[in-house]
């Protein structure tokens, strides 16, 4: 029991941020009285604007009707043969997708939890014919590293070889992008520019090579945009990795 | 709660918006099945709503439209994921509307200065305008009624947050009071209007 559950009128109006928004979500999947309670107050929320209806112009129908006319209602979601849907799997609490504390300071904690660590490279590669992308940034004898601890959000390490050219980013319990939204990479120019680097897959644990040259970048940013991404950062970083801490 | 007529399928998180909720479920149920007259239907059932509301939080008729217009492609395409037993047709469809006009505001916002926010805030609304073109429903005056017996402090949060789009730290700052004395008033709020409203599980 927390402060999370007074967030359901905050939520069902859509008035968190990206990160609490996220963590609320988590809360969301385990609690079913904040589930009900949110449907109730989206409910509610919805018949306010029926003080507000104005009808829309003509040709906003036509529109919308020549889009639906171009593509296919999504497929519908299955149901998994066997053991029931998973949402909800409140007997075996799996620590990672696990009851999360609110934290309030989270997003500082961002900051604060900044370090810079030396990468050893693993040791010579000459046995190694085959590396991946990421592999071979990470075990570049240049490789450097700055380390995030984001709270309650998960842990995240930049490695980047200039030699190499490349940046890898491996996240460990890193929590989900809330539902429609995606996060997405940044290179930070030495010109303070955001230079898109590509999407993260929706994953707790992962490595990521990011998309183009990292030799110049003073920083890498994570920042939640909507799905797909966007070409300019649309909100301020969750994460920022200053590469020129970088040991 | 005999005013609310129920959802169909049994169980609803919630109660239909304007009283013809079978018919929208029913609508969007059949749009999944790629039936776009139905989906025409639903929308002329609708719109004046998802309109209103659009433009009612981004302000500019022309965002309103477009962000109105990408709610219903959304609601189309994933009108095969709606389930009745988890809410109204109407509901669902408005909490779509409702977060794509948040993430207009927000994103017009982060790319430009703060001084559209000062405009935004103190435009004023033509709530004639409003009044005159909106639906004179019974279910209007209901919502106005139960709004207005909220407590001042409560109907400002809850306008703020719902209409005017912004997350409940801006509205503890925007009107000076600890976040959790503005997360209390919006929850409280919002139970309130619930309950005055009959929408209940």
């Amino acid at each position: 029991m927390s402060d999370l559950h007074k967030l359901t009128g905050a939520y069902a109006m859509d008035a968190l941020d990206e990160l609490e928004r996220a963590r609320f979500e988590q809360h969301l999947a385990q609690c079913d009285d904040c589930r009900a309670e949110v449907a109730e107050l989206r409910e509610t929320a919805a018949l306010l604007s029926e003080t507000v209806a104005v009808p829309p112009p003509t040709s906003l129908r036509e529109s919308v009707l020549a889009g639906i006319s171009q593509v296919r209602p999504l497929a519908p979601e299955v149901p998994a043969p066997g053991p029931a849907p998973a949402p909800v799997r409140s007997e075996h609490p799996d620590r990672r997708r696990g009851w999360m504390p609110f934290l309030v300071a989270a997003a500082l904690a961002i900051f604060v939890g900044l370090g810079a660590m030396i990468v050893a490279p693993w040791a010579d590669d000459d046995e190694v014919p085959r590396l991946t992308a990421a592999e071979q940034v990470l075990q570049a004898p240049d490789a450097e590293e700055v380390f995030l601890d984001l709270g309650e959000a998960g842990r995240a390490t930049v490695v980047r070889s200039k030699s190499q050219d490349k940046a890898v980013i491996t996240t460990e319990d890193m929590v989900s992008a809330p539902e429609g939204k995606d996060y997405e990479l940044w290179f930070m120019s030495p010109e303070e520019e955001f230079v898109a680097a590509g999407l993260m897959p929706d994953a707790p644990d992962q490595t990521v090579v990011l998309d183009g040259s990292a030799a110049e970048a003073v920083a890498v940013g994570i920042t939640v945009e909507p799905e797909g991404g966007s070409d300019q950062p649309t909100s301020d970083p969750i994460a920022l990795f200053d590469l020129t801490e970088a040991t | 709660m005999d005013h609310v007529r129920p959802v169909p399928d049994g169980a609803p998180q919630g109660v239909p918006s304007g009283g013809d909720s079978p018919r929208l479920a029913d609508l969007l149920h059949r749009s999944a099945l790629g039936d776009e007259s139905a989906f025409a239907e639903f929308y002329d059932a609708t719109s004046a709503r998802a309109y209103g509301l659009a433009l009612r939080v981004v302000r500019n008729p022309a965002h309103a439209e477009e962000v109105t217009q990408e709610a219903y492609l959304d609601a189309w395409r994933s009108s095969t994921r709606f389930d009745p037993a988890r809410g109204s047709a109407a509901g669902w469809l408005l909490t779509i509307v409702h977060r794509k006009a948040v993430d207009r505001v927000r994103s017009v916002e982060a790319a430009s200065s703060r001084d559209e926010t000062w405009n935004r805030e103190s435009m004023p609304v033509d709530h004639d305008q409003t009044a005159e073109a909106a639906h004179a429903s019974l279910e209007a005056a209901r919502v106005r009624s139960a709004v207005a017996t909220l407590t001042d402090v409560q109907r400002q949060a809850v306008e703020l947050t719902y209409f005017g789009g912004y997350t409940h730290t801006e509205v503890a700052t925007l009107l000076d009071v600890p976040l959790g004395t503005a997360k209390t008033r919006i929850r409280d709020g919002m139970i309130r209007l619930r309950d005055l409203m009959g929408v209940a599980s």
